[in-house]
């Protein structure tokens, strides 16, 4: 097949889908598509979309697909009658907490947050957010808690690497002091 | 009646802990104990004032805090000073510290949120091949036909007529009938029929239909209700 056709042909595949598309889902429609070509077809669709005004292909969810630029969500919440809606700050803070230390049990989140957190922890779980892996090897068999590839997709990750790490964060927020031995756990974390 | 009111603000003891300190502008590293656990009893008291539901985590750490303080007041013994004495507020500084960090990641988690809430990718679309239907049959066909003729109870006629109803005029009549509607389920087709010559007519009608090719036929699930739609022009 020609080089010019497959990149229509992914075009028209990422068009008509509602979740990210990964390499190896578009490789089984393009049937005998070789990884390395079909990876260029993507970059070369992707630098053609970064010249479009509206439209953009991310990479989310260890997939592609097309969103809408920011400037735009005002007229398309306006066509939906959509008001996004937010996570509470226990839900977000729960949600760093089970991200950044998968596979975690309810206790350690609630050592952390010091704070009962098994409301949230429902909440999560009913919204797709989080799993439950398995449970702990140790007394009582607690339940090991994980991120969900929505949540990947929810915050718009790549995949949960993509998180920033402890340092970046810090660079963030310039106001802390940083001690040798946090710098050491956040380089460990990466 | 009370009212129950949950402090958005202050998520928890570790939180209003955090406030405090940032509010007076102390070190956390060198907490003044004794100050912040006077305003923290402070709020907690102005909370109880409100009637506002203070839990128990909140008193949990307020006895902690009182601990701590007691405990940096005792006079250190001569002997130990020689040693590496552990600070009575350690402990609690790692966990603020702790906490601060996965505030500070619930807050990029936040930014995310409000990033990836104004991009929008297509929603689950109505591709037309996902609607779950069969192609049914002509088995499926002269089954259901085989049940309208079942409900149609065996009438007693005697009289012989010649037939009302030509199948040219009954092919006329159902593709009549589907200009108007999308679809036409199978049973009805037959309702109307007369005589079971008539359903004869109506159901030879149908698969001269289906062999010109002007009408489909569908099942929306196996054995259901067969569909008769207008065939696509």
């Amino acid at each position: 097949m020609e080089r010019e056709k497959i990149k229509l042909i992914v075009e028209a595949l990422l068009f008509t889908s509602h979740e990210p598309l990964s390499e190896k889902r578009l490789a089984e429609v393009l049937e005998g598509i070789d990884k390395k070509s079909l990876r260029n077809t993507l970059e070369e669709l992707r630098r053609e979309y970064q010249e479009k005004e509206n439209l953009e292909i991310r990479e989310v969810a260890g997939g592609y697909q097309i969103f809408t630029r920011q400037d735009y969500a005002p007229w398309i919440e306006k066509l939906h009658r959509t008001r996004p809606t937010r996570l509470s700050r226990a839900a977000l803070e729960t949600l760093a907490m089970v991200a950044y230390n998968q596979p975690v049990i309810r206790v350690e989140i609630e050592s952390v947050r010091g704070v009962d957190t098994s409301g949230v922890l429902h909440t999560l779980l009913e919204k797709n957010l989080i799993k439950i892996l398995g449970r702990k090897k140790v007394i009582g068999r607690p339940l090991l808690y994980g991120v969900t590839d929505d949540f990947l997709k929810y915050f718009g990750l790549k995949d949960i690497n993509e998180l920033p790490s402890l340092k970046e964060i810090r660079e963030l927020v310039p106001e802390k002091e940083e001690t040798d031995e946090e710098v050491k756990e956040s380089e460990e974390e990466n | 009646m009370a009212y129950h009111v949950k402090l958005e603000a202050y998520e928890g003891p570790l939180d209003l802990l955090l406030y405090l300190i940032k509010k007076e502008e102390v070190d956390i590293w060198d907490i003044p104990i004794a100050q912040i656990a006077g305003e923290y009893l402070g709020y907690i008291n102005m909370m109880k004032l409100l009637d506002l539901d203070v839990i128990g985590e909140f008193l949990v750490m307020a006895s902690t805090l009182m601990k701590i303080k007691s405990r940096m007041l005792l006079p250190q013994e001569e002997e130990a000073i020689e040693e590496e004495i552990e600070d009575p507020r350690s402990e609690l500084i790692e966990q603020l510290l702790e906490y601060e960090m996965y505030k500070e990641r619930a807050k990029t988690l936040a930014e995310k949120e409000e990033a990836q809430s104004k991009l929008f990718a297509r929603p689950e679309a109505e591709i037309p091949s996902s609607q779950p239907t069969f192609e049914a049959s002509l088995f499926d066909l002269l089954t259901a036909f085989r049940n309208v003729l079942k409900e149609k109870a065996p009438e007693i006629v005697r009289e012989i007529e010649p037939f009302k109803i030509t199948l040219e005029e009954k092919v006329e009549e159902i593709l009549k009938r589907l200009e108007s509607k999308e679809k036409i389920s199978f049973s009805l087709l037959f309702k109307e029929c007369l005589s079971k010559g008539e359903l004869i007519v109506t159901f030879l009608a149908l698969l001269e239909l289906i062999k010109q090719k002007r009408v489909r036929i569908r099942q929306p699930k196996l054995f259901g209700e067969i569909a008769v739609y207008r065939a696509p022009a």
